[in-house]
């Protein structure tokens, strides 16, 4: 598979979000916001590269039985490596993600892409897949983020510009389920009008 | 493909893949520990600028503890101009807010006067509650400043009292003000502890 | 009383599925028919309580005496991971038939974000509860991981309830599958904020 088509799949074929359905909490539960949506997609985006591309490195000296608890302590040392390196650099931002961060570790996105692709292709393809996929959700956490922004505060990007606000359902839970359950269709149908299925 | 999954094979692997993943979090959490605590400091010191008239010394290096109450105790940092105190900054909180905890930095010259209040901390809704962030004219949070802090209790006004709540985010205005009552009980105990 | 505070709190108010977004996956991929709802809302509530109190005590005793907190996201997941193997050895044991309903669902608890999430949160100090701003103790702890299982086992049960009714529905085409859990999901969330002024 060439290198740009593994990068690029990630973004519409294998969503994470529309198609593969994996990683729901965090999409649900940080897309108050485009912001707050782009940097928890960003922030599983950095652990995704990493851990893909550790586990490919490591997955031939690893014994089948124990695999997914040596990927798993793999994965969390690189979501304790961000969470360190967030309270650092981002404060703010991670305070606002809060407990999303280290549930990046029970994320199925990252333990899913170890387990179907980095342990069984080379390195740097893996770190391109991890690229891939991690731009895909961080695409579509912040376009749902956007869009209950929108609509439930009348802010854009934090710039208000519906004077009086918008529908408070949207931000809360229910908001978040319907929203994505609309924007799911939109996709699918979008999905395959461009590839014909 | 993997190597074979024999007994000793798998503990060894594990870990070793344990031990290493441990010093590597060692090694980062050393690097970033100076970082983290500038930035906390950092934090703390805006917010004490933004809630105190002009001031010259370190309030961080004087500040002290005042005891709310058996189990609490809250954070105070003196504002001082040539050795005068001209101001405190109270890092209040509030568990009744939306979200839980608010943390507001109350400030309080030493005569009484409410100077200016920030929030420090705080994890309410976006667009709704979140808005006590809000700073321009005429902004809920400008509502406290300039009254007496000794004197006053602060309410919103479907609780009888005088402060105009932000649409929909009753609960987040009401934890503001309990916030800043709070700091109004600490500011006394500071000169019941002074008088003494 | 406090206890009984925690526990309404836990199942209607800050119901853990349909307000904190916590155990979304296996919420919408579980919840086919009661049966199953109800056999996997027990073994999480089982590892949820049993994992908090583990993940308590190795917080308490370990990782704040010896300074090493950044350890705990690593910790945490391990105790979780162990725990589920353990349930599922003892599951099949005592109970093949439901082992087999449950099938890859069962190891799946270990990525499930509600365990690793309660656990968390019961020791992040700034976690609020009743009023107060500190570390729950061990107790409450406990009372709190139980009864949030028992809101995700409440939500899981209802949701799965309703699904049965909806493959008996005439749903669009587009909308069949995820769409329609999820935009049913939205109302059973917004129903469940009828609960938020009782607390």
């Amino acid at each position: 598979m060439g290198k740009f088509k593994i990068i690029t799949k990630g973004l519409i074929q294998e969503n994470p979000t529309f198609v593969l359905v994996l990683g729901m909490c965090p999409t649900l539960g940080t897309t108050t916001s485009a912001i707050n949506g782009m940097g928890m997609g960003l922030a599983t985006m950095f652990v995704l590269i990493l851990s893909n591309f550790a586990i490919s490195l490591l997955a031939k000296s690893i014994p089948d039985k124990v695999r997914i608890p040596a990927f798993i302590v793999v994965i969390a040392a690189f979501v304790t490596v961000l969470q360190l390196l967030m309270q650092a650099y981002v404060p703010e931002l991670y305070k606002t993600l809060g407990i999303f961060i280290p549930l990046i570790v029970v994320n199925c996105i990252v333990l899913g892409r170890a387990e179907s692709f980095a342990s069984k292709n080379p390195p740097l393809d893996s770190a391109l897949d991890g690229l891939g996929i991690g731009l895909g959700f961080t695409l579509s956490l912040t376009v749902l983020g956007l869009i209950r922004e929108i609509l439930g505060a009348g802010t854009f990007f934090g710039m208000q510009f519906l004077p009086h606000g918008g529908v408070l359902a949207f931000i809360l839970a229910p908001g978040a389920f319907i929203v994505l359950g609309y924007l799911m269709v939109l996709f699918n149908k979008l999905k395959s009008k461009m590839y014909n299925k | 493909m993997a190597k074979k999954s024999t007994f000793g094979n798998m503990v060894l692997v594990l870990t070793l893949i344990c031990l290493v993943s441990s010093a590597i979090l060692g090694v980062v959490y050393g690097l970033t520990k100076g970082p983290i605590d500038a930035a906390e400091t950092a934090k703390i010191n805006a917010s004490i600028q933004e809630v105190v008239p002009t001031f010259d010394n370190q309030p961080s290096k004087e500040m002290f503890k005042v005891q709310l109450n058996a189990e609490d105790s809250i954070t105070v940092y003196p504002a001082k101009k040539d050795g005068q105190i001209v101001a405190y900054a109270i890092q209040s909180k509030t568990t009744k807010g939306y979200s839980g905890l608010i943390t507001l930095m109350v400030g309080v010259t030493a005569d009484g006067i409410i100077y200016n209040t920030a929030v420090v901390q705080h994890a309410e809704t976006p667009g709704l509650g979140a808005r006590i962030t809000i700073r321009q004219p005429g902004c809920f949070a400008d509502q406290f400043n300039k009254a007496n802090i000794a004197k006053s209790v602060f309410k919103v006004k479907k609780d009888g009292g005088q402060i105009d709540a932000i649409s929909a985010s009753t609960i987040s205005s009401r934890a503001y003000c309990d916030a800043v009552n709070t700091a109004g009980i600490i500011f006394n105990k500071i000169n019941e502890n002074q008088e003494k | 009383m406090e206890y009984f505070l925690i526990i309404i709190s836990a199942i209607f108010v800050n119901n853990i599925v349909l307000t904190q977004f916590l155990g979304i996956c296996p919420f919408l991929g579980v919840s086919g028919k009661v049966n199953t709802a109800i056999g996997m809302a027990g073994a999480v509530t089982f590892v949820m309580a049993i994992a908090t109190l583990v993940t308590y005590i190795l917080q308490s005793y370990v990782l704040i005496p010896l300074h090493i907190e950044f350890m705990q996201t690593l910790m945490f997941i391990l105790v979780i991971a162990g725990l589920v193997q353990m349930v599922e050895i003892i599951l099949k044991k005592v109970s093949p038939a439901l082992y087999q309903a449950l099938g890859i669902f069962l190891p799946l608890i270990t990525t499930n974000c509600a365990v690793l999430g309660v656990a968390i949160m019961v020791v992040t100090k700034d976690f609020t509860f009743g009023g107060a701003s500190h570390m729950l103790n061990m107790g409450q702890s406990v009372v709190y991981a139980t009864a949030s299982a028992i809101g995700f086992g409440l939500a899981l049960v209802l949701f799965a309830g309703i699904r049965e009714q909806l493959d008996l529905s005439d749903v669009p085409h587009d909308f069949k599958g995820v769409p329609i859990a999820l935009l049913t999901a939205g109302i059973l969330a917004m129903a469940f904020m009828g609960f938020s002024g009782m607390v």
